[in-house]
């Protein structure tokens, strides 16, 4: 049996005019059918870029440089056009963070569903009409009948998102691709859209990808988790693993620095300065100029994922402690006021 | 609570915005007759509440549910319809600008989007100097300077880049710079509508380090406005939660997070998503949330709330304080049945 999908060495450039921007390098990871796996990481880290290659729809000054994308066994970055269109929207759906990016302002709710099932399946307009009418139901839309006959603009922002998921799921994708479904929505929206997705996929066996930066979203809807920096995946396997016991800096300062896990009033652990742009990630270790675990061996050699107990982890240091940084000791060498100069990279006030 | 405390205190406040656009939009027929209607967005009801000198205040709700009209209302940026708004013991509302003056450099604000309130055409020096000038017209030059070194050094930012221009700074840098524009006029109330909201999380924590660290040394009083309730319940004293621009709740943070009183409290927290929760429990609400252009009667939020009854219906529930300090607005917890 072929996994699910299989995303092997995916490297993205884009060709700009000061020269080229690696904006994923390497990524990596295999999702089985009916799995969930969320994929995390700061403004920038890629994310967006990986869910697009994905569904091979990053265009031009873009172009996947390296590597394969395997959906059911099929390499997706080969296919024809009219054999992608064919699994895009089809096998496998999008939900965006702005539902308007779906959503056609000027037709009906109604005429989309259908219309976008006549585009895959060999049946009649009332055969998609009912199967339209089942989804928006299954999104839990009051009065599906009345909703079908209006516009996106007649609905809210959170119901525009179940319409999104209901035209998702109106061709029974085996994958689902989300990228920020609920950053712009308030929490409690995003709860009701989170439930629906969570249960929609498990009730279907439904893949999904979820893309966000949000670690607790995550570990409520996930099994997997891959957490990205600057273009590359830094540490990914089960969420429960990683979530509860991070193994690589990176990780272990993004879910430390999380308000409401210490004590109310003290300082957050922050990481010191900033994720380097694209243009400027440094050699070696994307991460090191704001590691406190930095060694000389992170400032001139990239690592590479590495089985750590049950997860992967790319960190020199992980690799050669027996998998173990313990972090008390990030609370010590981390600088609080680390200044930060106009380049966007940290002062090396933690250097050893 | 302890009136002499009080830096801010806003009695009744009301704020409406009128958006029936010009006559003939305002002209319909109705029952045979032509009529003339208004519409008025209802963004801050009859809010009363008192900001303590020292503390950090937090205003959180929803989308849309007032907050950022009641901080600029609450600090004389927009008059507001009804109520009174006192601020150090002295009536603020309707002040002209010339008397509001002294007070625009005790107060100061710091916004969502560091990119917008920052002048994309001015150095970083220019924006930090502005306020000063302005304030202290007679200020001499290298003072001025001296403080924007000691402020930039403050708040993390190299003073070398004091010449340099908006755009060539990331987003958790521009949002330093115009924490150190609030800080430079040496305010006593800051108030922040969401500073930290565009932020990445680790970059959303060395900011939140920073407010409370400028806090501590300038003795500074907050009001802080998000939607963001994790980082809410980290830096604040007491919070109001607000629903369709009515107060439901206001209590000390400890108080609020263990036991909200409110339906709508109890909805909103239960649906904040929390690290090594597995799948998605919270409190399901009715319905969808009404506009503020029609409120509804009696308690605003009795058509989504679970234990709405006849009177919740009809009657405005009245703001009342409980044994342990919380002040809630609802008629169950009123009668004992919540
Ligand atoms: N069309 C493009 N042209 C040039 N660079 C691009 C383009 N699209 C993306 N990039 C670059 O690729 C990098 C990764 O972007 P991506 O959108 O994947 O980030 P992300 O992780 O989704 O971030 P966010 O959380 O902000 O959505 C960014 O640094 C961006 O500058
Ligand atoms: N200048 C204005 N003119 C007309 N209506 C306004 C104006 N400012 C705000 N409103 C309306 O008043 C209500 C409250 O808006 P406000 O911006 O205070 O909400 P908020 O709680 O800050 O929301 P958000 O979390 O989205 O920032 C909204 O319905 C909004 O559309
Ligand atoms: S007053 Fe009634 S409707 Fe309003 S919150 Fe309390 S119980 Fe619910
Ligand atoms: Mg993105
Ligand atoms: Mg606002």
């Amino acid at each position: 049996m072929h996994h699910l999908l299989e995303v092997q060495d995916l490297e993205v450039k884009f060709a700009l005019r000061f020269g080229e921007l690696t904006a994923i390098n390497g990524v990596g990871f295999t999702l089985e059918r009916g799995e969930r796996m969320g994929l995390v990481g700061e403004s920038g880290a890629g994310k967006s870029v990986t869910g697009f290659a994905i569904i091979n729809l990053i265009s031009k000054p873009g172009y996947i440089s390296r590597g394969r994308v395997l959906f059911e066994g099929r390499a997706l970055n080969q296919l024809s056009h009219e054999a992608m269109r064919d699994i895009r929207g089809n096998r496998i759906s999008m939900i965006f963070q702005d539902p308007m990016m779906t959503l056609n302002p000027v037709l009906t709710v109604g005429t989309q569903m259908v219309e976008t099932l006549l585009a895959h399946r060999r049946i009649s307009r009332q055969a998609a009409a009912k199967i339209a009418l089942d989804k928006l139901r299954m999104v839990q839309i009051p009065s599906p009948e009345k909703r079908l006959t209006q516009y996106p603009h007649e609905f809210s922002g959170g119901m525009r998102q179940r319409i999104v998921i209901a035209i998702a799921l109106v061709t029974d994708p085996a994958l689902i691709i989300a990228d920020e479904p609920t950053t712009a929505l308030d929490v409690t929206i995003q709860a009701e859209i989170m439930e629906l997705l969570l249960e929609l996929c498990q009730a279907q066996k439904t893949g999904l990808v979820l893309i966000t930066h949000d670690l607790a979203v995550v570990s409520q809807v996930t099994e997997k988790l891959a957490v990205m920096y600057a273009g590359s995946i830094v540490e990914k396997g089960a969420t429960d693993v990683i979530v509860n016991d991070p193994a690589h800096p990176y990780t272990q300062g993004l879910i430390r620095a999380l308000p409401g896990i210490i004590t109310p009033g003290s300082r957050l652990h922050q990481i010191p300065g900033v994720m380097p742009s694209l243009t400027s990630i440094p050699p070696g270790c994307p991460f090191h100029p704001r590691c406190p675990f930095c060694a000389a061996v992170c400032r001139t050699t990239p690592p590479h994922l590495a089985p750590v107990d049950s997860r992967q982890v790319a960190c020199h240091m992980v690799a050669t402690q027996n998998g173990r940084l313990e972090p008390t000791g990030i609370v010590e060498t981390w600088q609080p006021d680390t200044r930060m100069t106009a380049t966007g990279k940290a002062v090396e006030t933690h250097g050893r | 609570m302890d009136a002499e405390k009080a830096l801010l205190s806003l009695r009744n406040v009301v704020k409406h915005f009128d958006i029936s656009g010009g006559l003939l939009d305002q002209i319909q027929f109705e029952k045979g007759r032509l009529v003339r209607r208004r519409t008025t967005v209802k963004a801050v009801n009859d809010i009363s509440f008192q900001v303590l000198t020292g503390e950090t205040f937090s205003v959180v709700g929803e989308s849309g549910c007032g907050k950022s009209t009641l901080a600029r209302t609450a600090i004389g940026l927009y008059p507001p319809d009804g109520g009174k708004i006192y601020y150090d013991g002295q009536r603020i509302d309707h002040l002209s600008p010339g008397q509001m003056l002294p007070y625009r450099a005790r107060i100061q604000m710091i916004f969502q989007d560091p990119y917008a309130s920052l002048n994309p055409r001015k150095t970083v020096r220019q924006t930090l100097e502005e306020p000063v000038y302005f304030h202290q017209p007679s200020a001499k030059a290298a003072e001025v300077r001296d403080r924007v070194a000691a402020v930039m050094e403050q708040v993390g930012v190299d003073p070398q880049w004091a010449g340099r221009y908006p755009h060539e700074f990331s987003g958790g840098q521009r949002q330093r710079i115009s924490i150190a524009r609030a800080l430079m006029v040496d305010p006593e109330f800051v108030v922040a509508d969401e500073p930290v909201s565009a932020l990445d999380v680790s970059i959303q924590a060395q900011i939140l380090n920073l407010l409370m660290s400028a806090q501590e040394e300038h003795g500074l009083t907050y009001m802080f406005i998000t939607h963001d309730l994790s980082v809410v319940r980290h830096i604040s004293t007491r919070v109001a939660v607000l629903y369709l621009g009515t107060l439901c709740e206001l209590a000390a943070t400890g108080e609020l997070f263990q036991a909200p009183r409110h339906p709508y409290t109890q909805a909103l927290l239960s649906a904040i998503p929390k690290l090594g929760q597995h799948g998605v429990h919270y409190v399901k609400l009715k319905g969808e949330v009404p506009t503020p252009i029609d409120l509804p009667s009696g308690c605003v939020f009795h058509g989504r709330c679970l234990f709405a009854d006849e009177r919740c219906r009809h009657e405005k529930p009245a703001l009342m304080r409980l044994q342990s300090g919380t002040q809630v607005a609802c008629h169950g917890v009123e009668e004992g049945r919540l």
